[in-house]
């Protein structure tokens, strides 16, 4: 593929933030996935700076989930580089360990822990992982689960909440980390209609913050409305990447065209 | 008004209030209607149920309650041609039953035991008592340690630790020793740990780097050991009593309640290395399981009482009822790994996926995540294993070692209680017992179970 994109700030949305030095968030060269025999990932290359949101779409099986899935290292490459922060991803433990810190992660099915609390989901990486003092940890779960706007769910448990407020949940869990790059694995595609839109609004809440996402999902005005970049991908390749405007507007491969055909009305 | 029928359009005007449900549907008449009648092969169950109570509870109360004889002091209390169970044959054999030969004069060191033992465990059962932490390392670790102790007399005599199995300490130290403990065991056990504690920064040296990590865990292990084994090693002025002597609820419960509280983490060790990714750990964990569940029990307990001391070296013999107790642990602990395994079979990959992404370390994912889990889905299996195993434990009989069942037979022999309803009284009481114990785990875990599913609520 080439590496002809344009990135072009959106109106309302700051452009994107390059601190001097490490400007590049992630940043993956060559890479190549088998699962068994089956070629999943086909030579990925994506450099994605610092501040830059992403929106990765394409058809079923076509490899979009493997490959965010690959940056903290929840599914293992074979070939090729991959660099998160300034780490390379490799066999090494520690490294992968150093970069789940630093990336936050949102699933389709949420996976919060049913057995612990919403203040317990929020403040078990931080007890744990960062060694946080325990009441530290709760001001700052209750901080962020303020900012996705169900502070009063805290004491209740997973299964008593709705699809959406338990991916607002996930979303918060993951902030509370304070990680430098999130990851969302299509995290409306398991929701009611009604509760799509209260994810959607957090997750451009956060866009307007700065954060660096990746984000592999069908929501098509999410993408028009922050993303810098929209990367369409089929059968394990990135075919398209350009900006938001011009790939809905004039998409150039043909699959892209079909695909965009068939999901637009 | 609302539309009364259905004309293809349809807007709503008002909503609905809700209405109380039918009569017949609530109350003690519901509650009937809906569990015991509420289809003909129900009704017909419910008839023979009622009927099979009514033939079978008369008859087992006149034996146990109307017609029992309830004093007497021997046999010829319990003679006659309509006479219920012989209560007094329990009472007059009930320290046996519970004491086996335990000498008379030491059973208070028993009942300190049983004592200890309930005081420690019924704060441990309710959960929403506080200190568990506390509480968890007084009966999982002190416990026992004052249980050996106070039952065995303590004093063990540590006479060879490694180096002294070579004949090297005894001319270092000879035989001396110090308040009863002897010096060339305790030299030995220093120099062994500070061997073992040089090899393991060694290997930790060589495998990650660094080898502090590696060598304070081995000392920490060999302090504890140390600690444990002073303690048992010291004369407390305790009678020394042989486990041979012990018998009856004693043994019962000693083997069973060491059976449960070894087998458990064991089980769980196991069933974490039969899912690990490492091939010689999985491969081990297999061929232990596999083995322990492919023998029977009561082959374990032969072989460990009369062929393992063919293959030990001249000299070692360990206690009679320690193999019989490491037997029981180890055959339980393979149960245990499969029942652990199928609950963590049953978590779904996104919770794994959900703590690694979040940065938690192998250990801490299973910990605090997976196997909480894991271990909540699985408390009818375990239960079921430590029933099977509270049960089991009489089959100890078979190497000579009298449980409480074994007692009540050999109460059986004797000729001043010989009538035709002594064995009718004493299995019945024997019944009563197993399942006051057995019934109460059951209770129990449902307990737990229904406590701990609140977090599944849907």
């Amino acid at each position: 593929m080439t590496e002809a994109h344009s990135i072009v700030p959106s109106d309302e949305l700051p452009a994107v933030h390059t601190p001097p030095g490490r400007e590049v968030a992630v940043e993956l060269v060559g890479v190549h996935k088998w699962y068994g025999e089956f070629h999943v990932l086909k030579d990925i290359n994506l450099k994605v700076k610092r501040g830059e949101r992403i929106v990765i779409c394409g058809p079923s099986g076509s490899g979009k989930s493997t490959m965010i899935r690959c940056i903290n290292r929840l599914e293992e490459h074979q070939q090729g580089s991959i660099v998160v922060d300034g780490v390379e991803l490799t066999n090494d433990l520690k490294r992968i360990d150093e970069i789940r810190r630093e990336v936050g992660m949102c699933f389709q099915h949420f996976n919060l822990f049913p057995h612990l609390t919403i203040l317990e989901n929020c403040t078990l990486a931080p007890i744990w992982v960062r060694k946080m003092p325990k009441k530290d940890a709760e001001e700052l779960a209750m901080h962020f689960l303020k900012k996705v706007k169900i502070p009063e769910q805290a004491g209740k448990f997973p299964g008593q909440l709705s699809g959406g407020q338990q991916q607002r949940v996930a979303i918060a869990r993951a902030l509370c980390m304070k990680p430098k790059i999130m990851l969302f694995d299509e995290p409306t595609s398991a929701l009611d209609p009604e509760m799509v839109k209260e994810v959607l609004e957090t997750m451009v809440s956060l866009a307007e913050e700065g954060m660096t996402m990746l984000c592999v999902t069908h929501e098509m005005g999410f993408a028009r409305q922050v993303a810098n970049r929209v990367i369409f991908m089929d059968a394990g390749q990135i075919i398209e990447s350009n900006e938001p405007n011009a790939f809905f507007s004039n998409p150039q491969h043909e699959r892209t065209k079909l695909f965009l055909s068939q999901i637009l009305h | 008004m609302s539309l009364t029928f259905d004309d293809g359009t349809f807007i709503r005007a008002q909503m609905q209030t809700p209405l109380p449900p039918p009569r017949r549907n609530v109350g003690v008449i519901g509650w009937v209607r809906q569990n015991l009648f509420s289809s003909i092969s129900n009704g017909v169950l419910t008839i023979l149920g009622i009927l099979l109570v009514a033939w079978i509870l008369p008859p087992l109360l006149r034996f146990l309650l109307i017609d029992a004889v309830w004093t007497g002091d021997n046999r010829e209390a319990c003679l006659g041609a309509q006479v219920g169970a012989c209560w007094p044959f329990i009472k007059a054999k009930f320290a046996q039953l519970i004491y086996g030969f335990y000498p008379s004069g030491e059973r208070w060191r028993v009942d300190l035991v049983f004592f200890l033992g309930v005081a420690l465990l019924v704060p441990l059962l309710v959960l929403s008592w506080p200190h568990k932490r506390l509480n968890s390392f007084l009966f999982f670790v002190a416990y026992p340690i004052l249980a050996f102790i106070l039952l065995t007399g303590g004093n063990i005599g540590a006479s060879n630790f490694l180096l002294g199995h070579f004949g090297l300490m005894q001319m270092v130290a000879g035989d001396a020793s110090v308040a009863g403990l002897r010096l060339g065991f305790w030299l030995d056990f220093l120099i062994t740990t500070a061997l073992c504690v040089a090899v393991a920064y060694l290997i930790g040296r060589l495998a990650t780097g660094s080898g502090r990590g590696a060598a304070t865990m081995t000392a920490y292990v060999f302090a504890g050991l140390g600690a444990i084994t002073l303690l048992w090693d010291v004369d407390f002025g305790l009678e020394r009593v042989e486990t041979r002597q012990w018998g009856g609820l004693l043994v019962t419960l000693v083997i069973a309640v060491t059976g449960i509280v070894a087998s458990m983490p064991l089980g769980i060790a196991l069933a974490l290395g039969r899912r690990s990714k490492m091939p010689i750990v999985r491969l081990l964990s297999v061929i232990f399981i596999e083995f322990w569940r492919g023998v029977p029990l009561i082959t374990v307990l032969f072989f460990a009482t009369y062929m393992l001391p063919l293959f030990l070296p001249v000299g070692v013999n360990p206690d009679g009822l320690l193999r019989a107790l490491v037997g029981v642990a180890l055959f339980t602990a393979a149960y245990i790994a499969e029942v652990v395994r199928g609950g963590l079979q049953a978590i779904p990959k996104g919770q794994y996926e959900g703590a690694m992404a979040m940065g938690l370390t192998w250990s801490q994912m299973m910990r605090l995540i997976i196997l909480p889990q894991a271990l909540t889905l699985v408390i009818p299996g375990i239960v079921n294993s430590f029933i099977s195993l509270f049960k089991d434990t009489t089959l100890v009989l078979i190497v000579s070692i009298f449980d409480f069942l074994g007692q009540l037979r050999a109460a059986f022999t004797d000729p001043n209680w010989a009538t035709p309803v002594t064995l009718y009284t004493g299995f019945a009481f024997a019944g009563i017992v197993y399942f006051i114990f057995c019934f109460g785990m059951s209770r129990y875990s449902l307990f737990v179970e229904r406590r701990l599913n609140t977090s599944h609520r849907h």
